[in-house]
């Protein structure tokens, strides 16, 4: 799905993070942090409330300006117009219009990002388990159901990098699992997540990196 | 795996704002009963003499409209920035301000135009001749676009604050002077049967201007606030 990049060493890790470090106010949020993200590979962030995890997705998303150190995407410094399609990001924020149905909600992501090979909207609907809530509000689903629409994305729209800020906050059982089947075949058609959470997380293609966040 | 095209993308943005629009559509109607009370108001305060009435009506159908626009203005990207739907959007592969010309241009059909349908009504009340209405919906045509221009640079900037409503009227309005006296201009002169065309070009031209420019400012005005 990714277009190949030409002259780029093929054991460059995707996402390369150097020293990254961040001052808000003066005050450090969190400390130097190095990690190495290739391909196929999961990182799971950890760390206690406030210790800026949510900083770093945002960082690496591109929202927050970086501070200090260096971030290398494919082997070169990151540009954001080279990768900015290549990375999908899921905040706490999910996105999503109250007043607008599912439906119109994604089809306004798939306008802007585009759309994978063989799937709809409708299908993905349907695989989140959200059939039948085509023409709903937002505003009148619960909690779960909206974020389930939120991780439709994921299914949708064509991205290497996930960036997953507490994908399993507000989900049941059978949609914690869903998030894990969506993170495995991600990964083994070669793309790479990185994952807040506090340990919903059961991963069956071996042990993910952690990146363990301190100030 | 390419990006969709600009045309497509633009056209998916003003959709789903247009769609937003028409589900609140009692918001739609809320400018436009304003801006009918407040030039019924006129008459009232000022007493219903003809050459009086007709000699303000143009200057208080713009200010009306002006202010009309300046109700609505406020929700403009407030709810895309708490719902986090700008977000995504900065994080799309398109050009921000692109993005956000669409954005401006939903504002404007959703709230500028039923205001520039109604201003000949609204004139008419005030009895301004019929053979200026023409020049009048002319000079709104092309000043209300540079009010949301403005409005949503100033939108953006003020978007972290609290209470925006106010700052961002006090902020506006100065900056709407040179817009008001070239589209008033326009009208007296059409009134008095002088060429009115000088001021419309001015206004086109700074239209242009801030069409240009306007985007850019609006984008790195939400950047900046998202970057907090």
């Amino acid at each position: 799905m990714t277009t190949a990049r030409t002259a780029v060493p093929t054991n460059a890790p995707l996402l390369e993070a150097r020293a990254l470090s961040f001052h808000r106010r003066d005050e450090p949020v969190f400390g130097s942090l190095n990690f190495r993200l290739h391909t196929g590979e999961l990182a799971l962030i950890e760390g206690d409330n406030g210790s800026g995890k949510t900083t770093l997705m945002r960082i690496l998303a591109g929202l927050l300006h970086l501070d200090e150190g260096e971030l290398l995407w494919r082997g070169q410094r990151l540009q954001r117009d080279q990768c900015i399609g290549d990375i999908l990001f899921l905040g706490h924020q999910l996105g999503l219009k109250a007043d607008l149905t599912p439906l119109e909600n994604l089809r306004l992501a798939v306008g802007l990002h585009g759309c994978r090979e063989h799937v709809t909207v409708a299908s993905v609907l349907n695989e989140i388990g959200l059939g039948g809530y085509e023409d709903e509000p937002v505003r009148q689903l619960s909690a779960g159901q909206k974020k389930r629409v939120a991780l439709a994305r994921l299914l949708l729209l064509p991205a290497t990098l996930w960036l997953l800020d507490e994908p399993y906050a507000n989900l049941d059982r059978t949609g914690i699992a869903l998030v894990n089947r969506l993170l495995e075949e991600h990964l083994v058609r070669g793309g790479a997540a990185l994952v807040t959470s506090h340990g919903a997380v059961s991963f069956h293609g071996g042990e993910p990196q952690r990146i363990r966040m301190s100030a | 795996m390419n990006p969709p095209g600009l045309v497509g993308a633009c056209t998916a943005m003003l959709r789903r704002d247009l769609t937003l629009a028409w589900r609140r559509r009692g918001d739609i109607a809320m400018p436009v009963l304003y801006a009918l009370i407040v030039t019924m108001l006129f008459p009232f305060a000022l007493g219903p003499e003809d050459t009086l009435l007709q000699r303000i009506a143009g200057g208080v159908v713009l200010v009306t409209v002006l202010l009309a626009m300046l109700l609505a203005l406020d929700a403009m990207f407030s709810s895309d920035i708490e719902d986090g739907s700008l977000e995504q959007l900065v994080l799309a592969p398109q050009p921000l301000a692109l993005m956000l010309v669409m954005k401006i241009l939903a504002h404007w059909l959703t709230t500028a135009l039923p205001l520039i349908v109604i201003a000949p009504l609204l004139a008419g009340m005030l009895h301004l001749p019929v053979q200026v209405m023409p020049v009048l919906v002319l000079a709104l045509v092309l000043s209300t676009p540079m009010l949301s221009l403005l409005g949503a640079i100033l939108v953006a900037l003020t978007a972290g604050t609290r209470r925006s409503g106010m700052l961002l009227a006090l902020m506006l309005l100065p900056l709407c002077v040179p817009v008001v006296i070239f589209a008033a201009g326009a009208v007296a002169a059409a009134q008095q049967g002088l060429p009115w065309l000088a001021p419309v070009a001015w206004l086109g031209a700074a239209l242009v201007l801030l069409l240009v420019l306007a985007p850019l400012a609006c984008a790195a005005a939400l950047r900046i606030a998202l970057d907090a």
